[in-house]
């Protein structure tokens, strides 16, 4: 017995090691450098500049609450219409939602100018059906359809995962005592799905809220996200202090977002995984 | 119950012409005569077999390939390891923090994730007197490290499932530890070792943003190639290359799910036999 637990010790080292190398030690540098200057003198400067970017904040939390709101608004009747088809249809469609995440994001982000320009698809046909050119990239809502684009697979898979485990028989029970389509929906229905919902909406909010790609292709630039700030400060503007502490705000606030999301369930480690 | 049936195929439709509306504008632009990604000329082939001409997209390329298969393989073994002695540990407050620990790159933002690690290796790059630290090296440390938590996190589930007796009842038997490990746990393992490898090879393949912060220009992946090539202009190559990826992996998902399929069939027959 004594053996086993010697080289159960054994076998954790290596990744102990990297754990603290590699995750642990990078966010203390984040720390570091965000209370520090240039020369490494510590500093509250970097922070209290901050303020300059609290639009930037403001603008990222709104932009990801939408496209989180959509992402949930499409993804729920999807994920229920898919839990209830045939075991065969249900397959097909998981993969025609699941394929999408296999190709390059740059790529599919990228090929949608095409379909928004000015001269692009949609407006070629607005033109021909006679309303006129609409600007649509470069727009506020070209870099949420965007963001709804990427992230809306992370949405639908967590709800379906729990949506297939829902129990019939409760929806059945339900109906029985007189329970209409609306009153299932909200008494039976959404509590259960809802670690989906919560697991979902984490999912879509996080990369949403940090992404700099989006914005910067089907935003034109314009309409700059703490993502897009933090990309400017380490690779073209080359203040890492000032880099590390926008990190550290931004990685702060999505904790607080996630401590506030985990009230609403206490059980929500149970079934919410996707994997 | 019809019409019903025919709104849920209308809304399926929808969200699929949404999710697939950006792939078809790169597979027929990859058929396009001229260079434009923006308005379609003359069917040709000729964006193909300029591919197998473009030596730095190949290169980059044979780069992400390399860099997926040796991350991954790391994280495998390293991974496999980490969930054994985590799920052997005895301390409850060790198992959760180091739990905690292995959640930290899921659950941050991937930007966070690449930013902290390049002012690690900046930081100890400039410890070392190096100022280009950036390369392979400092990308195959940060794919191991965000393809970890999905290995041990694929890997746990299983040996909670695994008869804790059954190593101890081989080691009675006169089994070495070692041997025990290989000979019966890892059998009952290995169906999560290898969905955490898939999982771990398509994140290394697909990853742009942590690698963004992380590789220098002596060692670039495909996805920072395209990146690179978005600020100015997308040669239809790209779109050709993006096409064949497509087949490819549309290919293998299909055969996944046909294998699936039997294997329900299979399954369904052997039930209703021993009925």
């Amino acid at each position: 017995m004594k053996k086993t637990s010697l080289t159960a010790k054994l076998v954790n080292a290596p990744y102990i090691v990297w754990s603290i190398l590699f995750i642990l030690a990078p966010m203390i540098m984040v720390v570091y450098y965000a209370l520090t200057d240039r020369d490494g003198n510590f500093t509250l400067s970097n922070l209290t500049s901050l303020s300059e970017y609290t639009e930037t904040f403001g603008r990222s939390i709104w932009y990801a609450f939408l496209a989180t709101v959509i992402c949930l608004l499409l993804s729920y009747p999807l994920a229920y219409i898919m839990a209830r088809s045939k075991a065969s249809r249900q397959r097909t469609l998981m993969m025609l939602i699941m394929l999408p995440m296999w190709m390059n994001f740059l790529i599919r982000t990228y090929s949608w100018i095409t379909i928004l320009n000015n001269t692009g698809i949609l407006n070629t046909l607005f033109e021909a059906i006679g309303i006129g050119r609409v600007q649509m990239i470069n727009t506020p809502g070209a870099v949420i359809l965007g963001m709804v684009y990427n992230f809306l697979p992370y949405m639908v898979l967590p709800i379906y995962s729990v949506m297939c485990k829902l129990d019939q028989s409760l929806i059945e029970a339900a109906q029985d005592l007189g329970c209409n389509g609306r009153a299932v929906l909200k008494t039976v229905i959404f509590p259960q799905s809802l670690p989906g919902v919560i697991s979902g909406i984490t999912m879509v909010f996080v990369p949403s809220v940090s992404t700099f790609y989006i914005s910067q292709k089907l935003g034109g630039g314009k309409f700059m996200l703490v993502g897009d700030a933090i990309e400017m400060q380490f690779q073209s503007a080359y203040n890492y202090n000032l880099g590390a502490a926008l990190s550290l705000v931004l990685m702060l606030m999505i904790v607080i977002c996630m401590l506030i999301m985990n009230r609403f369930t206490d059980n929500s480690e149970e079934g919410a995984m996707l994997f | 119950m019809k019409p019903k049936r025919a709104l849920s195929n209308i809304y399926i439709a929808l969200i699929m012409l949404f999710l697939y509306a950006p792939m078809l504008v790169m597979v027929v632009f990859s058929f396009n005569g001229t260079s434009s990604t923006g308005v379609l000329d003359d069917f040709s082939t000729k964006w193909y077999s300029e591919l197998l001409k473009d030596s730095v997209t190949l290169q980059a390329l044979s780069n992400t390939l390399i860099l997926a298969v040796t991350s991954s393989l790391i994280a495998m073994v390293l991974g496999t390891a980490a969930a054994v002695g985590i799920h052997s540990m005895k301390k409850k407050w060790l198992k959760t923090s180091v739990l905690t620990v292995t959640n930290i790159p899921m659950v941050n933002p991937e930007i966070v994730t690449g930013v902290s690690m390049m002012l690690l290796f900046v930081f100890v790059g400039r410890l070392v007197g190096k100022s280009d630290v950036l390369g392979f090296p400092t990308l195959l440390i940060a794919h191991v490290t965000f393809s970890l938590p999905y290995v041990i996190l694929s890997v746990l589930p299983k040996l909670r499932q695994t008869d804790r007796h059954l190593g101890e009842a081989a080691q009675d038997l006169g089994c070495p530890p070692v041997t025990a490990f290989f000979k019966v746990i890892l059998p009952n393992i290995s169906s999560g070792i290898i969905s955490g490898l898939i999982m771990a090879f398509t994140l290394s393949l697909d990853d742009f943003i942590i690698s963004y912060f992380v590789s220098g220009p002596k060692f670039q992946t495909l996805p920072i190639v395209i990146f690179s090539m978005t600020k100015k202009k997308v040669k239809p190559d790209m779109y050709a290359l993006s096409t064949l990826i497509f087949l490819a992996v549309l290919l293998l998902l299909v055969l996944m799910n046909i294998m699936q399929a039997r294997a329900e069939k299979k399954e369904k027959k052997a039930q209703s036999a021993r009925l």
